[in-house]
C-alpha cells in the first residue's frame, strides 16, 4: 500500500498568534470598563467585596455586531428523553448559557464577567480627579510608642551598655601601642547605645459622613450613599496618609454612630438637617482641629427637610464650609422627576462658595458622576 | 520516534486497510500532534496561521477556559485540504486516538466526495498563511488600529456572502444609463468636447438584489484603497472556503459518527478498549435538551437510511422499486451528493423525529418552554435553520440609492425579526465600508421600517 498518510510531532509554537489577540482582546474589554465605569462603580459585588482583591464585573460581551435575529423571538430545536410534551419548561432565562453556531443555535446572554482588581479599578476612576481646594495642613506629628535604638554615645546608662563595642574599643586601645589583645577596660573605652523616638509626619484627613435616617428615605439611599462613601474614602486613601471617618446619622436629632449603625438605620420621623450640621461642627472643634485636618464633610438626604429648618441649616452650612476643604450635599431622589427641593434651593442662594458642592442623584448611574463632580480638579489646586 | 508516534502509525495503518476495504476513499492525511493550546488556537482561529484578529483571541481565551476547567475537550480537529491536516490532542489514550483517527478519515473522504466541496480551496492553509502576512504588512503601514477598525467592519458582514453553491456569473453592476436633469449641462460649462452630451455619471444599481454584501462592496464602494479591497476579499475567501462546512454540518459529523463507529467494530479491541469506546462514542453522541446535536442527528438519520434501502418495506418495494440491500450504496450517493437542507428534507422522516424525540422551543417569558412537537413543523424548523445557518437574508438592493451612491440594503423577511440594537450598530459598521449614508429594509410588528446611518446619527422610519 502506498503510505497515503504521515504523522508527526512538530513545535508549532513559532505560528501562535492566540496569547497576543488574547491579551488584544483582554485590553479592549479594560476599554469596555472604562467607558461603563457609572454602571461599574455603583456595582454592589464591589462595596460588599471587603477581602477579596478580584472583583468580577459584568460587562456585555464585547461581540462584533452583526444581523441577527432577535434571539427572543426565535425559535429553538432541542431534544427530549422520549418523554417531552408541548409546554415543558425547559429552564429559565438565567440558567441557559453559551452560544454555539449553526442549525439550534442554543440561546445564551450576552454577557462576559471581567476579572479587575479593586485597584485598577479605582485607579481607572481616580484619573484625573483631584482634592480641590487643598490647603496646606500643618502637618501632624504623630509620636508613636515605638522607640530606636540607633546610636553609640560615650555617655550613658549602664543598663544600655554595647558590651561588644566597648570589649572593641579596648582592643583598638591596646592596639595602638602594638598589643592588639584585651587588656581590661577603661573609662574611654565605655560605649553606650541610645534610643530615639519615633516621630512621623501624618497628612491627615477626615469624612464626616451625614446620613438622613428619617422616614422618607428607604434602601435605595442607604445603598447610594453606602457606595459614594466608599468610593470617597478609598480615593482620599490615595492622597492621605490617615483619613478618619465619622458617621453622623440624624432625623430631627444627630448622633454619632459607627459605621455598621450608619448604613443600616432607618428610622422614622421628620427631617432637621440643621441637628447634623450643628453636630458636625462640634465634632470638629473638639476632634479636628481645621488647621491640621483637612476635612470633608458629606450629607445626603432626600431634600425633604421642615422648612423652618432651611435658614438655621444654611447658616450652619456656611459656616462648614468655612472651615472644610468641601463640604457636600447629595440630594437622593429615586425616580428624579421631582422639582429642586427646598433645601438645595436654599443651599444654592445662601450658600456662596465654590467649596459647596451640590449633586443630585437618581440612579445608580449618578454615583460615579457625583463623584467626579466632587473632586474635580481646577486649575491651580495643589496635587495631593 | 517515540513510542506514541509509533503506536499511532500503526493504528492509522490498520485503520486505513479498514476504511479502504469499506469503501472510504479519503484525500492523503497529514496526523500531526499537538498540545492542547495549539488546538484550541487551531479551532479559534479556524485555520492554522490565519490573522490575527481580538475576536480569535477572545474565542481562543474561552475554548482554552473551558479545557482548563476540564469543561470541554477537542479531541481532534481537521483541515480540509488536500492533503488533509489532521491535528490530535496530545495526551489523548491509544483507543481514543483510534476512534479520532476514524473519525478524521471519514471527514476526509466527505471533503473529497461531496459535491458542496468541489470548488473549495484545497490549499487555504497556504492561502491563510499568506492573506495573514499581508494583513501584518497593512498593520505596519497604515497602523494596527486602523486595520483593526476596517477588519471590525468586515468581519461584521463577514456572513454575507452567496451561499447558494452554484452561483450564476456575478458580472460587474450593470452602468444604467444616468439620470438626466435640466442643469446637466452647467457641469461642463467651458468643456467643448462634452458640450451637451450624457453626461458619465453613472447609476449602480444590481439587477437584482444581490446577497454577497462584501462583493458587491469591494466592488462598487468607491473610497476603499487597494489593502481596504484586498482585506474584504481575504475574509470573503475565507468565508466562502468555511461555507460548504457549515451547510453539511450535521451530514458530516453523521458520517464520521458512522464510521467511526463501524471501523471501531471491525478492529481487535481489548475488552477494557471497547468500555472506554462506548463510554467516549456515547459521550460525543449525548443529545442535549437545548439544542441539536450534529453527531447525533446526522448518525441516526443515516442508518436510518441505510435500514430503508437494506430492508424496504413491501410497499417500499412495490411503489419505489426499492429492490433491498441497497442500503451501503446509498448511503455513499447521498453523501456524495446532498448538504443538511436536503438530507433533513428527504431523509428526516416522521418516525425519526418521534424516536428521536426533537422538539421545538422558545421563549415565553422568562421561561424556555416547547412549544411545538409536530414532526413536519420541527423538520421544517431544522430545514430553516440550515437554509439561513442562523443568519437573516439580507440583499443589497440599491447602491445608488437617492441618486446619491447611497446604499439599500433590504432584509428579506420571513417572520423572523431583527435584533434591532445590533441591526443599528452593524449599520455603523457598513458604512466604515461603504462611507456614504446606508440603509436597511426591514419589518417591525409588521411594518415595514428602513434604519438609517449617516455617518452621525442612526435614523428609524416607517417605510
Amino acid at each position: 500500500m502506498v503510505a497515503q498518510f504521515s504523522v508527526s510531532k512538530d513545535d508549532w509554537s513559532l505560528h501562535r498568534k492566540g496569547p497576543t489577540d488574547q491579551a488584544r482582546h483582554k485590553e479592549k474589554v479594560k476599554e469596555a470598563i472604562k467607558n461603563n465605569l457609572a454602571d461599574i462603580v455603583s456595582e454592589e459585588s464591589i462595596i460588599t467585596s471587603d477581602g477579596s482583591k478580584v472583583i468580577k464585573v459584568p460587562i456585555r460581551s464585547l461581540n462584533l455586531p452583526r444581523f441577527r435575529f432577535d434571539s427572543g423571538k426565535k425559535d429553538y430545536a432541542g431534544q427530549g428523553n422520549g418523554d417531552s410534551r408541548v409546554g415543558d419548561k425547559l429552564g429559565d432565562q438565567s440558567t441557559s448559557e453559551g452560544s454555539g453556531k449553526g442549525a439550534g443555535d442554543s440561546p445564551g446572554a450576552d454577557y462576559y464577567e471581567a476579572e479587575i482588581t479593586i485597584e485598577e479599578l479605582a485607579e481607572m476612576i481616580f484619573t484625573d480627579l483631584g482634592l480641590p481646594n487643598l490647603q496646606r495642613k500643618q502637618s501632624q506629628e504623630m509620636t508613636s510608642e515605638a522607640i530606636r535604638f540607633d546610636e553609640i554615645r560615650k555617655k550613658g546608662v549602664f543598663s544600655n551598655l554595647d558590651k561588644r563595642r566597648t570589649l572593641l574599643e579596648g582592643v583598638k586601645r591596646e592596639a595602638l601601642h602594638g598589643h592588639p589583645i584585651f587588656g581590661g577596660l577603661k573609662n574611654e573605652d565605655l560605649r553606650f547605645r541610645t534610643w530615639q523616638e519615633d516621630i512621623r509626619r501624618e497628612t491627615n484627613a477626615v469624612v464626616i459622613a451625614m446620613r438622613d435616617v428619617s422616614a422618607s428615605m428607604g434602601e435605595f439611599e442607604k445603598y447610594i450613599s453606602r457606595s459614594f462613601y466608599y468610593w470617597m474614602v478609598k480615593f482620599l486613601r490615595t492622597r492621605y496618609q490617615n483619613v478618619k471617618i465619622v458617621f453622623i446619622a440624624h432625623h430631627t436629632e444627630a448622633k454619632e454612630v459607627d459605621e455598621e449603625t450608619f448604613f443600616r438605620l432607618g428610622e422614622s420621623g421628620g427631617t432637621k438637617v440643621s441637628s447634623a450640621y450643628s453636630m458636625a461642627a462640634e465634632i470638629i472643634e473638639r476632634r479636628f482641629d481645621p488647621a491640621r485636618w483637612n476635612i470633608y464633610p458629606f450629607h445626603f438626604s432626600d431634600g425633604d427637610n421642615w422648612n423652618d429648618d432651611n435658614t438655621l441649616a444654611v447658616r450652619l452650612a456656611n459656616r462648614l464650609v468655612d472651615i472644610c476643604n468641601i463640604f457636600g450635599y447629595g440630594e437622593i431622589r429615586a425616580g428624579g422627576q421631582y422639582a429642586m427641593s427646598t433645601l438645595m434651593s436654599a443651599f444654592y442662594t445662601g450658600v456662596k462658595s465654590e467649596r459647596f458642592i451640590g449633586v443630585t442623584i437618581a440612579d445608580k448611574k449618578d454615583v460615579y458622576p457625583a463623584l467626579r463632580q466632587f473632586f474635580k480638579k481646577k486649575e491651580g489646586d495643589i496635587d495631593g | 520516534m517515540d513510542s506514541e508516534l509509533v503506536a499511532t502509525q500503526k493504528a492509522i495503518e490498520d485503520i486505513w486497510q479498514v476504511a479502504e476495504r469499506l469503501g472510504l476513499d479519503p484525500f492523503p492525511i497529514e496526523f500531526e500532534i499537538v498540545p492542547a493550546a495549539m488546538i484550541y488556537e487551531f479551532g479559534a482561529y479556524g485555520l492554522p496561521g490565519r490573522f490575527s484578529h481580538w475576536t480569535h483571541g477572545k474565542a481562543y481565551h474561552q475554548m482554552k477556559t473551558m479545557y482548563d476547567y476540564g469543561l470541554s475537550k477537542i479531541y481532534e480537529l481537521v483541515i480540509n485540504t488536500n492533503p488533509c491536516y489532521a491535528f490530535l490532542l496530545e495526551g489523548n489514550s491509544l483507543l481514543q486516538n483510534k476512534l479520532v483517527i476514524a473519525h478524521v478519515i471519514a471527514h476526509c473522504d466527505f471533503f473529497k466526495n461531496n459535491v458542496y466541496f468541489q470548488r473549495t480551496n484545497r490549499r487555504m492553509v497556504e492561502s491563510a498563511s499568506a492573506s495573514a502576512e499581508r494583513i501584518r504588512r497593512y498593520e505596519f503601514l497604515h497602523g494596527t488600529v486602523e486595520v483593526e477598525k476596517f477588519l471590525d467592519a468586515v468581519l461584521s458582514i463577514q456572513e454575507h456572502i452567496d451561499p447558494d453553491p452554484f452561483p450564476r456569473k456575478a458580472g460587474k453592476v450593470e452602468a444604467h444609463a444616468a439620470r438626466t436633469t435640466p442643469y446637466d449641462d452647467l457641469f461642463y460649462i467651458g468643456d467643448e468636447k462634452r458640450g451637451m452630451e450624457q453626461p458619465a455619471r453613472v447609476r449602480r444599481t444590481p439587477e437584482e438584489p444581490r446577497r454577497d454584501l462584501l462583493l458587491f462592496i469591494t466592488e462598487n464602494a468607491v473610497e476603499l484603497e487597494d489593502w481596504q479591497r484586498d482585506i474584504i476579499d481575504i475574509v470573503r475567501a475565507e468565508m466562502l472556503y468555511f461555507l460548504p462546512q457549515a451547510q453539511t454540518k450535521i451530514m458530516n459529523e453523521g458520517w464520521a459518527s458512522y464510521w467511526h463507529s463501524r471501523i471501531l467494530r471491525e478492529l481487535d479491541l481489548s475488552d477494557d478498549e471497547s468500555i472506554e469506546f462506548a463510554r467516549m462514542h456515547a459521550g460525543v453522541l449525548a443529545p442535549s435538551r437545548q439544542h441539536i446535536n450534529p453527531y447525533h442527528l446526522g448518525l441516526k438519520i443515516l442508518e436510518n437510511i441505510q435500514k430503508r434501502w437494506d430492508a424496504p418495506t413491501d410497499e417500499e418495494r412495490r411503489s419505489l422499486g426499492r429492490r433491498g440491500g441497497e442500503g451501503h450504496q446509498k448511503i455513499f450517493d447521498v453523501r456524495g451528493t446532498e448538504n443538511d437542507i436536503s438530507f433533513l428534507r428527504n431523509y428526516l422522516t416522521r418516525r425519526l423525529v418521534e424516536d428521536l424525540d426533537l422538539y421545538i422551543y422558545r421563549q415565553d417569558g422568562d421561561e424556555w418552554r416547547i412549544v411545538e412537537k409536530s414532526w413536519e413543523r420541527v423538520r421544517e424548523m431544522l430545514v430553516n435553520a440550515a437554509v439561513t445557518m442562523g443568519q437573516p437574508c439580507i440583499v443589497v438592493e440599491d447602491g445608488d440609492y437617492h441618486g446619491n451612491r447611497e446604499l439599500y440594503l433590504k432584509h428579506m423577511y420571513e417572520g423572523q425579526a431583527l435584533d434591532l440594537a445590533y441591526a443599528e450598530k452593524t449599520l455603523r459598521q457598513v458604512h466604515v465600508l461603504w462611507r456614504r449614508t446606508v440603509h436597511l429594509e426591514t419589518v417591525i410588528d409588521g411594518k415595514r421600517v428602513l434604519l438609517s446611518y449617516d455617518g452621525a446619527k442612526n435614523d428609524r422610519a416607517v417605510a
